[in-house]
């Protein structure tokens, strides 16, 4: 079965052997996964958010277990884009997989420059930029909560990198996340992906003290699934460009809720920590999960959600 | 499942080296690891039991996995199934021993995670992967001190198995339950072991007082120091082994979510001494570049 999706952007499409991607910050770039699966038999690799210089992240204890779920204060550690050009992309499987370079920057003169750098790399296929990493107190929560920052990061990475994709990750710790989609849709965007992770923290009650010292964290996990889902039912309700579902999808049902909801394609995070075959299972057992539920590609069964007054309608009639 | 011992039947214990095999862990280090689903065969409580008759240390017992060979030191990742959506990360574990059929983990309960696998039923799914991480160094020759403490023990379970000349190796043991809690007898077989266990005040002291002196008796004959424990354990051996000059090696115990290097929340900041410049002062997975590391090459 025919499992392949393209992301048509208003610049550019990007193509995808099958709609399952890997989560930024969850995945490494990659290769540390490599043990456990194909990377080439994956959508896409969304790797590690990279920026122009390397950055040490938060402080330790800097992530923590909850319910169903995980919250992070990484901070963006990361080595910086040339040492992602230079050591990690030429080992990755480019040619044969879309590699997407989640960025993040203080400022939208940053932005476009990491843009411009890896707008010469052949081995990156798109640009996923990080306007909702709430993790650090400079830039990323301010971007992505303020829809005219978001789209001026947005337009200058555009101008910045003529030669990729551009998807734009929003945050969901915003009041209206559809105006925000809206917003970098109009700024240029080819697709947007969401959500990042959910504000949160967790507090040790015998020590009275924060679990993670930088006090706030990320949430994700299977946890935050119901609020994924709500925000790419209502961002698809918004815009035209497609739409790339994150948060909670383990298995290759959660990933159909999402396509059902409306999304082009899916992102795997903290499930690949549940287990490291966890994003390679997904994209191995999608084929079967289509047939189970009676459909031969993913537009049949994309954005097909009834509301909630024809379910009712259904309903009362088979009683 | 079955009533408390102190050491796990061994037989068929392959040995990992043999003499005058020492770039064996050369290449060992380059073994790949796998993720497998293995059935639990069997938990086997160690120790006296609590009020409730619940037990808090176990060996868990699993096949094992289809791993060309492991090194001493090195980690596994395991989630049991039961974990469900509820509990997503798996747990790091040291490997502690295997035979040609089975793999052993050791475990103290001590929290959600494990309190679920001390409930872990004949043939209930579990998922490991590993061998991850280093491994600590081994010299046939050198006089080696083992340090742990507590559930630091784990580890050297392995160690002390697979020494060409365990001769040439003792152990000094800091706990803090009873001696029965602990997997002594495994390593009682192979080399000395002198425990001290802290359950009143002024026995820390007493405990720190021999570490010294064995660090300096070891640092004498310029042997080697391997220590694995909680923090504060490791945080007095590591400024011993600066004290003393004595070439230690340390096993972090960080908290893991990956235990594959992806994740950058087990990191560690390295010191001055870190092998690679750019690193230096920088922070380093522990689940890769350790869990086992040269005391003075990081900061605690
Ligand atoms: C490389 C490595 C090897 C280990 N080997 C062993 C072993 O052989 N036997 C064994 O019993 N334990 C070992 N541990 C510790 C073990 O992983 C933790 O005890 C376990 O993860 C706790 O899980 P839990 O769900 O029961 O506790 P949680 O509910 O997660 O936490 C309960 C308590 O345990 C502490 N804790 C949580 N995670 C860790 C951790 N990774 N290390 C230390 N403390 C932690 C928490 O701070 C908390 O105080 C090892 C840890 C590492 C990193
Ligand atoms: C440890 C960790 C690190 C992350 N790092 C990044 C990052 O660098 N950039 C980014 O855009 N999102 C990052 N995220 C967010 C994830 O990509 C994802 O949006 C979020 O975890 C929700 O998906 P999940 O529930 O499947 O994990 C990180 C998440 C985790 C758990
Ligand atoms: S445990 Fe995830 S990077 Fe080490």
């Amino acid at each position: 079965m025919d499992i392949s999706v393209t992301l048509r952007g208003q610049t550019h499409d990007l193509a995808l052997k099958n709609p399952v991607l890997t989560a930024s910050g969850t995945f490494g770039c990659g290769l540390e996964f490599a043990p456990y699966g194909d990377l080439k038999s994956l959508g896409g690799i969304v790797v590690k958010g990279i920026s122009l210089l390397p950055r040490e992240g938060n402080p330790c204890p800097r992530v923590v277990e909850t319910a169903a779920g995980m919250l992070n204060a990484v901070g963006l550690q990361n080595d910086g884009v040339e040492d992602f050009c230079a050591h990690k992309l030429p080992s990755l499987p480019w040619r044969d997989t879309p590699i997407i370079a989640n960025i993040y920057a203080a400022s939208a003169d940053e932005f476009a420059d990491l843009a411009a750098r890896l707008n010469v790399e052949d081995g990156v296929a798109a640009l996923e930029i990080n306007v909702s990493c709430p993790n650090v107190a400079k830039g990323g929560v301010l971007f992505g909560q303020d829809p005219t920052l978001a789209a001026a990061v947005t337009s200058a990475v555009r101008k910045a990198a003529p030669r990729k994709h551009v998807m734009v990750k929003l945050s969901p710790n915003v009041t209206d996340i559809a105006l925000m989609a809206k917003s970098v849709e109009e700024a240029g965007a080819d697709s947007v992906s969401c959500i990042n992770t959910l504000l949160g923290m967790a507090v040790d009650l015998r020590l009275r003290r924060p679990k993670l010292a930088n006090v706030l964290g990320g949430l994700s996990g299977p946890a935050i699934k119901p609020v994924a889902l709500r925000c790419v039912w209502q961002i698809v309700q918004a815009v035209h460009i497609p739409v790339v579902g994150v948060g909670g999808i383990v298995n290759a049902h959660d990933a159909l809720e999402f396509i059902l909801a409306g999304a082009h394609a899916v992102q795997i995070g903290s499930g690949n920590f549940m287990r490291p075959d966890c994003a390679f299972a997904v994209a191995a057992q999608l084929s079967a999960a289509c047939e189970e539920i009676g459909i031969t590609s993913m537009e049949e069964l994309r954005g097909t959600l009834q509301n909630g007054s024809a379910l009712q309608c259904k309903h009362t009639a088979t009683a | 499942m079955c009533r408390a011992r102190r050491a796990f039947d061994l037989s068929g214990a392959e040995p990992l080296l043999t003499e005058g095999q020492s770039s064996i862990y050369t290449a060992c280090m380059q073994s790949k690891p796998i993720l497998s689903r293995l059935p639990a065969l069997e938990l086997t409580p160690f120790g006296p039991a609590g009020p409730e008759g619940e037990y808090r240390f176990f060996a868990l017992r699993l096949p094992r996995p289809g791993w060309e060979s492991w090194r001493p030191g090195q980690f596994l990742m395991l989630r049991p199934a039961a974990f469900g959506l509820e509990l997503p990360w798996a747990r790091p574990f040291s490997i502690c021993h295997t035979t040609a059929r089975c793999l052993i983990c050791f475990f103290q309960v001590c929290g959600r995670g494990t309190r679920r696998m001390a409930q872990l039923k004949h043939g209930e799914e579990v998922n490991v992967w590993g061998p991850l991480g280093n491994g600590f160094a081994v010299e046939p020759d050198s006089q080696t001190l083992l340090l742990a403490g507590g559930m630091g023990i784990v580890p050297f379970v392995g160690y002390v198995n697979a020494h060409p000349k365990p001769w040439n190796t003792s152990m000094l043991f800091g706990h803090r339950e009873p001696l029965q809690c602990y997997p002594v007898d495994n390593i009682h077989e192979y080399i000395p072991l002198d425990s001290l266990r802290e359950t009143r005040h002024g026995e820390l002291d007493n405990f720190i007082f021999t570490l010294n002196e064995r660090m300096r008796d070891c640092a004498e004959q310029n042997g080697l120091v391997l220590a694995c424990g909680p923090l504060p354990f490791l945080q007095t051996v590591r400024k011993f082994a600066k004290e003393l000059k004595a070439r230690t090696q340390i096993s972090l115990e960080n908290t893991m979510a990956c235990g594959v290097g992806a994740c950058l929340g087990c990191v560690t900041r390295t010191s001055d001494a870190w092998p690679t410049p750019e690193k230096r002062g920088g922070l380093v997975q522990a689940c890769r570049q350790g869990p086992v590391f040269w005391a003075d090459q990081v900061k605690l």
